[in-house]
């Protein structure tokens, strides 16, 4: 049977370490590569690393930490954040991440999801949405960094980067980013529901019961999280065994 | 004794390269290992593997638009025997037909086609994330338990004419081939790269295999 996966985020801003609250207040949290090795030997089933680095002139110092990542963790890397073009995808890649998460970048110009899905294949290609609700069951697409609000529907956009050729889709409540009060398994229903691609559920946990939510209620395909792991408060192997104790599919 | 592994631009070499060189340099012999599309390479390598992401199509035209490329293949793999390794679409790439967006053939190394996977709405495609194997008795899955999980990314799989050519499954929910052999000639659906200890185990058997 084919596993949930779980998939611990690192927030990296000049090559270090962070996760913020609500995306401001930034705390630092260590060196990325030591996060990714420990991360993939306590048993991660992908790793995701986030550029949140502001000057496109230091985004140079993330291909260090992806390569040396590549070196020593066998299992999926997807890398994101800046990425504007197919040379930017290419560059990654050619560094060792096996995907690239794409997010304004798609919404700007969304032939880019074809045309990156065509050259990389779909298995290669992330698209990233963050979503924020601006009325009852209904959700937007943000843009930059969740700053730019746009007038496109969360659920559409899915379906029409999933046609485009969109291997996976993460989808992040910029409601709960940052909370630990759960992932907004609503909004992720709604998508789940409509988009036959695989949906990595991100933003918002907290706490183990948020993690099984997700895949009960949002019928999530991947368990994405950062503060949880980064300081320490859950192992990997804790948020398995937990998810395995309540009949959740997962790889021990 | 060297390992070529074959480049015509696929995504992820990178990955599969630095995966090759980790267990090659636990062996008593390491490999030496080069990324390369060079024919005069490619036909004096000891092992072959050939990596792929991406489409099918894609994939068969970028090999036979390297001038040789092709040919050295066949010459190897085909003539001399050497062993050989194909990784998601590169294993796909042996079969005798996809049909990947629109109908493409195949190098027809191992008999059978290249189909979308068809399954229930809840089972979303592709077919991604970590997924157990059954394998029957060969080299390659030395030192592997049954039901043990690998990484698959793939939409489409290699239904094989001849059962005796698929050496091991998954379900997803129907089975599927997840690695294929027929004399020297093996691939996998899964990515050993990607698939951390079990994956290693893989590669480490292959290096290993002397079919």
């Amino acid at each position: 049977m084919l596993k949930k996966r779980i998939i611990p985020c690192l927030d990296v801003d000049n090559g270090r370490v962070v996760k913020g609250v609500n995306f401001i207040d930034l705390i630092d949290a260590g060196d990325p590569v030591e996060q990714a090795i420990i991360y993939n030997a306590e048993g991660a089933d992908e790793l995701c690393f986030l550029d949140i680095t502001a000057s496109s002139d230091n985004r140079d110092t993330l291909l260090e930490v992806v390569k040396k990542t590549a070196e020593n963790c066998f299992i999926p890397l997807t890398v994101g954040g800046g990425v504007r073009n197919l040379d930017d995808i290419s560059r990654l890649l050619h560094f060792g991440a096996d995907k690239v998460s794409i997010n304004t970048a798609a919404v700007d110009n969304i032939d880019l999801v074809a045309e990156a899905a065509n050259k990389y294949g779909s298995s290669t290609i992330v698209i990233a949405v963050d979503a924020k609700e601006t009325a009852e069951n209904q959700w937007k697409v943000f843009t930059h960094g969740g700053r730019k609000e746009t007038n496109i529907d969360v659920v559409t956009y899915c379906n029409e980067v999933a046609k485009l050729g969109a291997g996976e889709i993460l989808l992040t409540s910029m409601d709960r980013d940052g909370t630990k009060s759960g992932f907004d398994n609503k909004l992720l229903k709604a998508v789940t529901s409509k988009v036959n691609v695989p949906v990595i559920a991100s933003g918002g946990v907290g706490n183990l019961s948020h993690l099984l939510d997700g895949i009960l209620e949002g019928e999530a395909s991947a368990l994405l999280a950062a503060s949880i792991f980064h300081f320490g408060e859950y192992s990997i192997g804790e948020v398995k065994r937990y998810l395995a104790d309540n009949n959740i599919p997962v790889r021990i | 004794m060297n390992l070529a592994i074959i480049n015509f631009g696929s995504g992820n070499l990178h990955s599969v390269h630095k995966a090759f060189e980790s267990v090659s340099s636990d062996l008593s012999n390491p490999y030496n290992i080069i990324v390369t599309n060079d024919p005069k390479e490619i036909q004096s390598a000891d092992k072959i593997v050939l990596p792929g992401v991406g489409a099918f199509g894609d994939c068969k035209n970028a090999i036979l638009n390297i001038e040789g490329l092709h040919a050295s293949l066949e010459a190897s793999v085909i003539k001399n025997k050497v062993p050989f390794m194909g990784i998601c679409v590169g294993m796909q790439l042996l079969a005798d037909l996809s049909y990947e967006f629109g109908t493409h053939s195949g190098f027809g190394w191992i008999p059978g086609e290249v189909r979308r996977i068809t399954s229930p709405k809840e089972y979303k495609i592709p077919h991604m994330g970590w997924n157990e194997i059954t394998f029957s008795d060969h080299k390659l899955f030395d030192n592997c338990e049954q039901g043990s999980d690998f990484y698959f990314v793939h939409s489409f799989y290699f239904q094989n004419q001849k059962n005796e050519h698929s050496i091991a499954t998954t379900k997803y929910p129907a089975q599927i081939t997840a690695a294929v052999c027929k004399e020297n000639i093996c691939g996998t659906q899964f990515h050993p790269e990607k698939s951390h200890i079990n994956g290693k185990k893989i590669i480490h058997n292959f290096l290993e295999w002397k079919p």
